[in-house]
């Protein structure tokens, strides 16, 4: 028998993952992949809630699901726009790793 | 669901999921974050949101994985060699991901309904596309427009951004 708990313990495991890409890599894309494991980490547990609380209809509370919906959403525009930076960040330095990177250090 | 169906595909998002952080090559992790996101879909029509499955296959593991792989090949990208793994900013980095996977894990222990099984549906969710429209043009209509203002501000930024500059 599947559990909620088991629902989430696969997300908290692919949130944990996805965060330990975003601190280890150095590859900036790379890094927003780890981001978009993140991202899903979330909607996952969202899911899996709506799923948990059935309503009076006998239909899955649908609000969360809508909320994936919008994450997906900003998750796709977010890739667009920074790997449109990371594209004009490749040409203003020839280089992808954030070691490089350090314009903005104090 | 099934036992036999959740912990395969569990497994296969979270290995998958683990080779794309550990692959040194960008295009090996594109194409892991690929799988790991069908194993993902899979998870999501297990819970019976089938829409939501569907746009995962589409939007992640169609667009955006092409926009990743047209990026890596458009930079031409090779696997990261000849510098040394810096070891203190390793262990650094998994020691935290270690220590905020116990807090989650502690957090999920200590929840009551985390041990319950799922409630039984009564009523099929095969036109959940129906429900989950019906709340989005509904009670969400406001917010579903500024989500198409937030996609027409990226898409212009987008086009902004990869302009070359004149000089």
């Amino acid at each position: 028998m599947v559990t909620l708990g088991d629902y989430l313990i696969v997300s908290g495991i692919l949130f944990a993952i996805g965060f330990a890409g975003v601190m280890v890599r150095r590859n900036l894309i790379v890094i927003l992949m780890s981001l978009e494991l993140m991202l899903n980490a979330a909607n996952l547990s969202l899911v899996a809630f709506s799923r948990f609380q059935v309503q009076q209809s006998g239909l899955p509370n649908y609000n969360a699901q809508v909320f994936v919906f919008f994450i997906i959403t900003v998750a796709a525009a977010e890739v667009a726009v920074g790997l449109a930076i990371l594209v004009a960040l490749y040409r203003a330095r020839q280089t992808t790793d954030v070691k490089d990177i350090t314009s903005l250090k104090f | 669901m099934s036992p036999f169906l959740f912990w395969p595909f569990a497994l296969l998002m979270l290995v998958f999921g683990a080779a794309v952080v550990v692959n040194r090559n960008p295009v090996a992790s594109a194409l892991s974050l690929v799988v790991s996101f069908l194993g993902l879909a899979a998870l999501f029509m297990s819970l019976d949101a089938y829409f939501i499955g569907i746009i995962q296959v589409l939007v992640y593991a169609g667009a955006v994985m092409v926009l990743f792989l047209f990026i890596i090949m458009l930079l031409n990208l090779r696997a990261e060699e000849g510098r040394q793994v810096s070891w203190l900013a390793l262990i650094g980095g998994i020691a935290v991901a270690l220590a905020l996977l116990a807090q989650i894990l502690y957090v999920i222990h200590n929840l009551k309904s985390a041990h319950q099984a799922f409630p039984p549906l009564t009523r099929s969710t095969f036109d959940d596309v129906r429900n989950v429209g019906l709340l989005l043009f509904g009670s969400y209509n406001l917010p579903f427009q500024i989500i198409g203002i937030l996609v027409l501000v990226a898409t212009i930024g987008v086009v902004l951004l990869s302009k070359r500059e004149p000089r």
